[in-house]
């Protein structure tokens, strides 16, 4: 694994990375609340420790790129400039949600701004992410495709289909593989032989490194080098960024498969403890700076309640719709 | 559809695919080809053939034996603004595929609320009749028919062969398109300048029962009607040319003038789409009916080898008959 660089960053970078951290980790909190008023329903997957990577490479990455995000992607969304208003109306199924209500916590899209979703067949996105790579090279266009996924869909075949096949064409793609180490309640170490997932997408002639996904610096420098890369051509980059989940697997989960005392120690290895408390070391940042970045998160949150809250429904007349398209796109 | 210009062509079903393969290629730079073979070998059943050398790896690309990654590419190619035509080689390899194609291609556009059509065609042989055995001759179109949001088109004739993939392409929506390996060799004018992909069409008019059928079993059925009409049964011949949505409109409108229904299908008989037809029929025109609907499916076994088997397991042109005249027996 790469060590963490000792990259010298400004006060307002610190801010940006801080704030951006905070807004997830706000949004997250207050869904699993409303989860247990009944408000969010379904699966709900939280991304609570893993904010590092959708802040370090969604602050890498331009306009013009291609997100698809899996089942746990709130943070990705919202890193990607998503409202909070829709995501959160998203999260209720109501009309104004990001996508019309119809995807709710799993199916965030947010076309306008390139996200293709939240897939929630593990392994499902990422022959996606190769497609829209393969426009933007097909096109000409300076784009790239960035995918993230955990470390569970490695033991999918399509997983290993995309990755040959981006390899072999050189496409602009960036495969983000989040490894928090268990595929729902399954270690890594009990399902992989080779639990070194960055060495498996070597063996396909792909770039590929180890991140400290827990560092929001290490992410965002490693994304930024790859992401050079591969828009000088340089044909598809792969970052394996080692996190954890620091909430259960969804909201259904008992967490009987890992210790307390496991969750606590990288507790205090999460990456806004960290980052907070190095950049207050530093003096980049001071106690009053989170706290008022901690306060707008929150205001923001509870704004994004009350518009979801005040979202009309859809009209069951409306059920059919959007089945097939309704224009040519 | 109007006719062609008088002096019209003669070709073969699978030269009637490509040529609609090539206009589609020259009329839009955004339409490209992706599968298996398709390029240097010339195609598993030839249709591709020469469109390497026509038109260039960019846009006839060979795949690896990657059928999710490269129908998932295909998605999200669309996704990014192209149009791309995925060749799968047979029905039986699409079922490595089913994850693309029915949870993201049959999804995106609902689940992200319209945001996401996915303009996205999947050509793929289907069909038995050539000894290929339990792995290569199936009729799985009746399955995908399941699934809303997918379009589902089967080309038994020259123009709809020519045709089809022009429409297909001009909708937003995901098409499959099954071509039947029985109707590759077969031959014939090309009359029509267009094809829609909503309408079912009476490929030979009647008034004593309505053949319902589609693709590879639609020869089988003109000659049946031809052999019934010798015997005094002029049999309405039903090409469902699309089998998602179904045209039930013409399917209720025959049935109204004919008073009994026969379904052919080369799948199943079990949860087939000869069931779906068959139930529309009764909910929608019952007290129309003379005589009880029937049906020839595919016997529910794996397609075997041997010729006298594979022969045996699927409709023909004798049970056809058979199962017509039994029905113009009864009733009336």
């Amino acid at each position: 694994m790469s060590a963490a660089p000792a990259a010298p960053t400004t006060r307002e970078h610190a801010l940006e990375l801080l704030g951006a951290m905070l807004r997830i980790r706000a949004f997250e909190d207050r869904c699993a609340q409303l989860y247990t008023e009944q408000k969010i329903r379904g699966f709900l997957h939280l991304y609570n420790g893993e904010e590092a990577i959708a802040v370090g490479v969604l602050g890498a990455l331009g306009p013009a790129d291609a997100i698809v995000a899996t089942y746990r992607e709130h943070g990705h969304a919202l890193a990607r400039g998503v409202p909070m208003g829709p995501l959160m109306a998203e999260m209720y199924g109501k009309r104004t949600g990001c996508s019309g209500g119809r995807g709710g916590s799993m199916h965030v899209f947010d076309v306008g701004r390139r996200l293709y979703g939240g897939n929630a067949i593990v392994g499902g996105g990422l022959p996606i992410a190769v497609g829209l790579a393969l426009a933007e090279q097909y096109a000409a266009r300076p784009g790239l495709a960035a995918c993230f996924f955990g470390e569970g869909a490695v033991a999918e075949g399509e997983f290993h289909e995309s990755l040959n096949l981006a390899a072999l064409w050189k496409l602009p793609v960036l495969f983000v593989c989040e490894n928090n180490r268990y595929a729902m309640g399954t270690a890594l170490e009990r399902s992989e032989a080779v639990t070194d997932i960055h060495a498996k997408a070597a063996a396909y002639g792909i770039r590929a490194a180890a991140v400290d996904g827990m560092d929001v610096l290490a992410v965002e420098a490693a994304a930024r080098a790859e992401v050079a890369a591969i828009r000088d051509g340089a044909g598809p980059g792969f970052l394996e960024c080692r996190t954890y989940r620091l909430r259960a697997h969804s909201m259904f989960d008992a967490q009987l498969y890992r210790d307390k005392a496991e969750v606590e120690a990288w507790r205090q290895r999460g990456p806004l403890i960290r980052f907070t408390t190095s950049c207050k070391a530093t003096g980049l940042i001071s106690e009053e700076d989170f706290q008022r970045l901690e306060r707008a998160a929150s205001e923001e949150v509870e704004a994004a309640v009350r518009f979801a809250e005040a979202s009309e429904w859809e009209p069951v007349a409306d059920l059919a719709r959007h089945v097939y398209a309704e224009r040519a796109p | 559809m109007s006719a062609a210009a008088a002096g019209a062509a003669r070709l073969s079903y699978r030269e009637a695919l490509r040529e609609g393969i090539r206009a589609a290629l020259q009329a839009d730079p955004r339409v490209f080809l992706m599968g298996e073979d398709i390029g240097r070998y010339g195609g598993c059943y030839a249709v591709t053939k020469g469109l390497l050398a026509e038109f260039g790896e960019q846009r006839i690309r060979d795949t690896p034996l990657s059928e999710s990654a490269f129908v998932g590419a295909g998605i999200g190619a669309a996704l990014g603004g192209l149009r791309p035509v995925v060749e799968i080689m047979t029905v039986n390899f699409s079922l490595l595929a089913l994850d693309q194609i029915v949870n993201n291609a049959a999804t995106l556009c609902h689940m992200s609320g319209g945001q996401c059509p996915v303009p996205l065609v999947i050509r793929m042989a289907t069909g038995a009749g050539r000894q290929v055995a339990a792995q290569h001759s199936h009729s799985l179109e009746g399955w995908y028919a399941h699934i809303p949001g997918l379009r589902i088109v089967a080309p038994a004739t020259i123009d709809d062969a020519r045709w089809m993939l022009g429409a297909a392409l001009a909708c937003p929506d995901p098409v499959l398109i099954f071509e039947h390996v029985g109707l590759l060799n077969t031959e014939g004018e090309m009359r029509a300048d267009g094809a829609d992909l909503d309408h079912a069409a009476i490929r030979r008019p009647g008034r004593d029962l309505s053949l319902i059928t589609y693709g590879g079993s639609l020869p089988k059925c003109l000659e049946a009607a031809t052999r019934l009409a010798g015997e005094g049964v002029e049999p309405e011949v039903i090409d469902l040319r699309t089998l998602r949505p179904l045209d039930d409109a013409l399917i209720f409108e025959s049935v109204r003038r004919t008073h009994r229904a026969l379904i052919v299908d080369e799948g199943w008989r079990s949860g087939g789409i000869s069931a779906e037809i068959g139930l529309r029929i009764a909910e929608q025109a019952f007290y129309e009916l003379d005589a009880p609907i029937a049906r020839v499916c595919t016997a529910e076994v794996p397609i075997p080898y041997p010729k006298h088997l594979e022969d045996a397991a699927l409709p023909g042109v004798e049970g056809i008959v058979e199962a017509a005249r039994g029905l113009v027996a009864r009733g009336g």
